[in-house]
């Protein structure tokens, strides 16, 4: 089964989990899955209109999904889909 | 970059202070004495005395690269010290310039440190970057980000890109003449409401130096012209699981600053492109908010009044310092409301008074009417009511 590799700016909307493994043969599906199972992952990884964000980015191995296939990229067993948001440091915002 | 010509210059010659001084330099082969002449003509530009730009200073001081300018505008705090091992317990109030100048100087007086105090911004950034071969990035928040990306890509200097979150961080090379730039990677900022607080926030403190040291060794290799660059590549830096992973990186035609239809062609307005106004403000929430100050808290208090404090923050920092409060952190929040009850008058506190006014904003909307958040958290608390109250 694929899995997905979840950073730790995001673990606390995915039950404090490094990754997840997703039954999926897509990345779509792959991410459809990990939002269903993780609620709260939601307005983190998407925008209103439901598309990614665009400071989320999405890796199969070692490629951007964006120069593959995009959410159709197929998924085979053992495959690692990593999620890279943007960091910026270490600085505490008031929020 | 610095060209051979620039090499062969009188200038670069070395004394024989010197030539003894990077002796273990000078015996390698992928250095000796044109590669140590390439590092004595090189020009590198440190954004921010900080986390990253401590040991990226310190290693490219001592590694005798020739011209190092370093921009920044704050104050060493003591909270600093943890991971900026640039600034010493006697440099807090110190300007980090100042301080960060006396151990550079003491590690290599055949330095020549351009200190520049300011901000930078849209308005000095081109013309500052100019007068540098390379810019190392060490800030640490969006809208510098981006603006160092947009400067290098404009006037065609490498970006040697550090991030850190945590105990996680990112390192790269963008800008080189064919490589991709941070907007490829990231097109776009988080909005401000999405960038992890106070309690998500915070950073393991060897980090910046891992970092900040991956920094360094992109920086002299690009000075020397040797090794593969992390150009094209994103170093991933896992301390907690102590991996390191590396994503491929391309050149996105379609970026805004480096694509083949360029769209930014200056310098912009970076606040606002990273939606922010005004950093340090708490964010805007509903409108019709219900405050309280710290003071009115404590002689609710004093009086024996009937107040329920809420404490939203998270189970780490309660630790830290309390006023008793009951602790429901605000993630935790929706799915346990039925713990609160509604009828007595409620006040929600977190550190700063940003994670408390969400908690308000949800229970009013869940239909509670007494509920009021604490103006400036339990920092103001701390500063105004409990002065032996640690601060955090």
């Amino acid at each position: 089964m694929p899995q997905i590799q979840i950073p730790s700016p995001l673990r606390q909307y995915a039950g404090k989990q490094a990754s997840v493994n997703v039954p999926a043969k897509t990345v779509g599906e792959a991410l459809v899955s990990l939002v269903s199972q993780h609620p709260e992952l939601k307005r983190h990884l998407y925008n209103d209109d439901g598309k990614l964000r665009a400071f989320v980015n999405v890796y199969v191995n070692d490629e951007d999904m964006r120069y593959l296939q995009k959410e159709a990229t197929a998924l085979k067993d053992g495959d690692t889909i990593s999620i890279v948001p943007s960091i910026a440091g270490g600085r505490c915002a008031a929020i | 970059m610095p060209t051979l010509s620039d090499v062969t210059t009188p200038e670069t010659i070395l004394s024989n202070d010197e030539i003894l001084r990077y002796s273990r330099h000078l015996i390698m082969p992928e250095v000796g004495m044109e590669g140590q002449r390439k590092l004595k003509a090189a020009k590198v530009l440190c954004i921010g005395a900080g986390g990253l730009g401590s040991p990226l200073a310190l290693y490219l001081t001592a590694a005798g690269v020739g011209t190092l300018g370093i921009v920044d505008f704050d104050v060493v705090d003591y909270t600093n010290l943890q991971r900026q091992i640039i600034h010493t317990t006697a440099d807090v109030g110190r300007k980090k310039l100042d301080s960060a100048a006396d151990k550079l100087k003491a590690i290599n007086p055949f330095l020549n440190l351009r200190t520049f105090d300011m901000k930078l911004t849209s308005a000095n950034a081109l013309d500052l970057f100019r007068e540098f071969d390379i810019v190392a990035d060490g800030t640490d928040n969006f809208p510098t980000r981006y603006l160092v990306n947009d400067a290098c890509v404009l006037t065609g200097k490498p970006n040697v890109y550090g991030s850190i979150f945590r105990f996680e961080g990112q390192a790269s090379v963008f800008a080189t003449a064919d490589g991709p730039c941070y907007r490829c990677l990231y097109p776009e900022p988080p909005p401000p409401g999405l960038v992890p607080s106070c309690a998500e926030g915070g950073v393991l403190g060897i980090l910046p130096g891992l970092i900040g040291v991956i920094q360094a060794t992109e920086t002299i290799k690009l000075i020397l012209g040797q090794g593969d660059s992390l150009a094209g590549r994103l170093l991933l830096v896992d301390a907690l699981g102590m991996k390191f992973r590396e994503l491929k990186l391309r050149k996105n035609p379609d970026c805004p600053v480096c694509g083949t239809h360029r769209t930014i062609t200056g310098l912009i307005d970076y606040d606002r492109f990273c939606g922010i106004r005004g950093q340090e403000a708490a964010p805007a929430t509903g409108g019709n908010l219900s405050e309280i100050s710290v003071e009115e808290l404590k002689k609710k208090l004093d009086n024996k009044d009937d107040i329920f404090i809420l404490d939203v923050r998270e189970p780490h920092e309660y630790q830290i310092c309390s006023l008793n409060g009951y602790l429901i952190p605000l993630g935790d929040l929706p799915k346990r409301i039925s713990e609160l009850d509604s009828s007595r008058e409620i006040v929600a506190h977190c550190k700063m008074g940003g994670r408390s006014a969400k908690a308000v904003a949800f229970l009013q909307q869940s239909g509670f009417t007494k509920v009021h958040n604490l103006t400036g958290g339990i920092t103001a608390w701390a500063e105004r009511i409990d002065t032996k109250m640690p601060k955090y």
